[in-house]
């Protein structure tokens, strides 16, 4: 049929779009700063995590990658889900670093609720503390090579609400 | 995220964070403007906030020593090296001549880091794109040395108590005193290019110019306060550890605007590559720890270090047992917050990052406070509830799941 078929040329061009130029953007919801130095320093000559196509840039409404660091703290909690759901459908998480998977060393202070994913569906869990530029490069390719072929399906909940369960989809391996 | 511009009465107010393109952490800041104008700015923390200095007292001194080196990502030995160094003056043990002169090396390795890391970020809030990629390119060989050294990029956890974790080879000089020649050089193009390129100057010379006087008044610690011509370091006004022996140069500038706070932070470089090489090639031989007694003394104390954006303050006090009983963290952002504050008023609003970022802000070591509004007070009428002070139970309880 006409519409079916055109529909899923649009669907393929659309994941050809989102996989070659994802735009990210970085939030940091309680972390040390030290992966955040990171991240930054993934856009810089040594890493150049342009070359994959990736953006990093300011605004969540052109975002398609929320990258998360650090644990999440009572006060950046609601910013956190408001960032969330400023973002277009479909939408991807990323949790980098050791306090942005399971709370790290803050687990248990008073003002930590944990992890990100006790707050937001994750799609990719990059460890370390802090990871590499090299691993937080390696959890973004993942995840993209897990879009351009959808193996199981990726937490995307339905509405901007955030999702009880947060199932991972791929774990980045630590690259020492 | 910026919010629409709000109009209070006849007053213009833009907010600003805590997501924003020109933080790197969150903040929140609202600027009052008239035309470009900025009148009056205030600031809202707490964002990064985690309740450590609370959480240290529930954990030994080994533990804590994890935990406050993740107090700051960009500063981490500076925060293990203040609070080991109180801890070993309240066990009254002192660490081995060899470890000191470790403490120092890298310590001055990660002033490079983070002045290279700020020279970049503040080249990038200038628009100076370039200058941002070159030095985070060259930043990359402190990196690479620290990592040599450590085994981490960031969070080195080079200290013990009573000590440090590792020695530093010869094969490891080597490679440093290599790096430290490749750096100087560097950063000699570096000063060059900030002191002569004619757009950067544009941006900086004159703006958010404050005077010495200002700077005492409001507190200004660290490069900022130096860049003002405030004559303080703790490594020259209370030398600790190894720079008793290794002294450091003070590092001044009379104009007090951002073009000087790039010169005092350049020149610190400078003067850090060259401790490095006095340390390196003056290597004390001997141990790396001495023993430390897990439970520590009973007492008070004070430790104080110079941390790259001025002085990291700890006091310590120990009730004997394997625990510390409170721990006060004094970081130096919280000081020269004030500064941007009061320099924001008369500066275009586009002079703004600029301002913030000649400061070196650092939010995660910052947000040392919380505060609690408790639902229904107003409701239940002021003293109805228990008063403002909770207990601990209470504030647990409020806070806590
Ligand atoms: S994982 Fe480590 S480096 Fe990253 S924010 Fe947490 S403490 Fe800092």
């Amino acid at each position: 049929m006409a519409t079916s078929l055109l529909d899923s040329i649009t669907a393929g061009l659309k994941t050809w779009a989102r996989v070659n130029s994802p735009w990210a953007i970085h939030f940091n919801s309680g972390s040390c700063n030290g992966c955040d130095i990171e991240i930054l320093a993934t856009l810089t000559p040594r890493y150049d995590l342009e070359r994959f196509g990736i953006k990093l840039q300011g605004s969540p409404r052109h975002a398609d990658v929320l990258i998360c660091t650090g644990p999440v703290t009572r006060q950046a909690h609601d910013r956190l889900l408001r960032i969330y759901e400023q973002m277009p459908e479909p939408k991807f998480v990323v949790a980098v670093g050791s306090c942005a998977l399971s709370g790290g060393v803050f687990e248990g202070l008073y003002n930590v609720i944990g992890g990100i994913d006790q707050v937001l569906p994750v799609d990719a869990y990059v460890p370390g503390c802090p990871p590499r530029p090299e691993a937080i490069i390696d959890g973004v390719a993942k995840l993209l090579a897990s879009l351009s072929n959808p193996g199981p399906k990726l937490s995307t909940p339905a509405s901007g609400a955030p999702a009880e369960s947060a199932p991972a989809a791929e774990v980045a391996e630590e690259v020492v | 995220m910026t919010q629409p511009v709000e109009k209070k009465g006849d007053r213009f107010i833009i907010p600003i964070g805590p997501q924003h393109p020109a933080l790197k952490e969150p903040g929140h800041f609202e600027f009052t403007v008239d035309g470009e104008m900025v009148t009056d700015a205030t600031v809202r923390l707490g964002y990064v906030h985690r309740g450590i200095e609370k959480g240290v007292e529930s954990r030994n001194y080994v533990q804590n020593l994890y935990m406050l080196e993740r107090i700051c990502g960009i500063c981490s030995h500076t925060h293990a090296m203040v609070y080991a160094m109180g801890v070993e003056k309240l066990a009254g043990v002192e660490a081995p001549p060899r470890a000191q002169a470790i403490r120092l090396i890298v310590a001055e390795l990660e002033r490079i880091h983070s002045h290279m890391l700020w020279l970049g970020v503040a080249a990038h809030e200038a628009g100076f794109d370039t200058l941002f990629m070159y030095s985070w390119r060259d930043r990359e060989t402190v990196m690479d040395l620290l990592e040599a050294l450590s085994g981490n990029r960031v969070n080195y956890s080079a200290n013990l108590l009573g000590g440090v974790k590792f020695d530093i080879t010869p094969d490891q000089v080597k490679d440093i005193l290599e790096g430290m020649a490749f750096l100087e050089e560097r950063n000699r193009h570096y000063l060059e290019v900030v002191m002569n390129d004619m757009l950067l100057l544009g941006r900086i010379r004159g703006v958010g110019t404050m005077s010495k006087a200002d700077a005492e008044r409001l507190g200004a610690i660290g490069p900022t306060g130096r860049a003002s011509g405030v004559a303080r370091d703790v490594r020259l006004d209370a030398p600790y550890g190894a720079y008793r022996t290794f002294k450091p140069v003070l590092m001044l500038a009379e104009t007090g605007d951002l073009e000087g706070r790039f010169n005092v932070r350049l020149r610190e470089i400078m003067d850090s590559i060259r401790l490095i090489r006095e340390a390196v090639t003056a290597l004390p031989e001997g141990e790396l720890t001495t023993r430390m007694p897990r439970r520590i003394k009973e007492g008070e104390t004070v430790s104080r270090v110079e941390a790259p954006r001025g002085e990291a303050f700890y006091f310590i006090r120990s009730n004997g047992s394997e625990m510390p009983d409170r721990i006060k963290v004094r970081t130096p952002t919280i000081f020269n917050m004030a500064t941007v504050l009061t320099l924001a008023r008369g500066h275009q609003l586009a002079d703004m990052p600029m301002i913030l970022v000649g400061i070196d802000p650092c939010f995660s070591c910052n947000d040392r406070m919380v505060s609690l509004k408790r639902q229904g007070e107003e409701a239940a009428g002021g003293d109805a509830v228990a008063g403002p002070v909770m207990t601990w139970n209470e504030f647990r309880k409020a806070v806590m799941r």
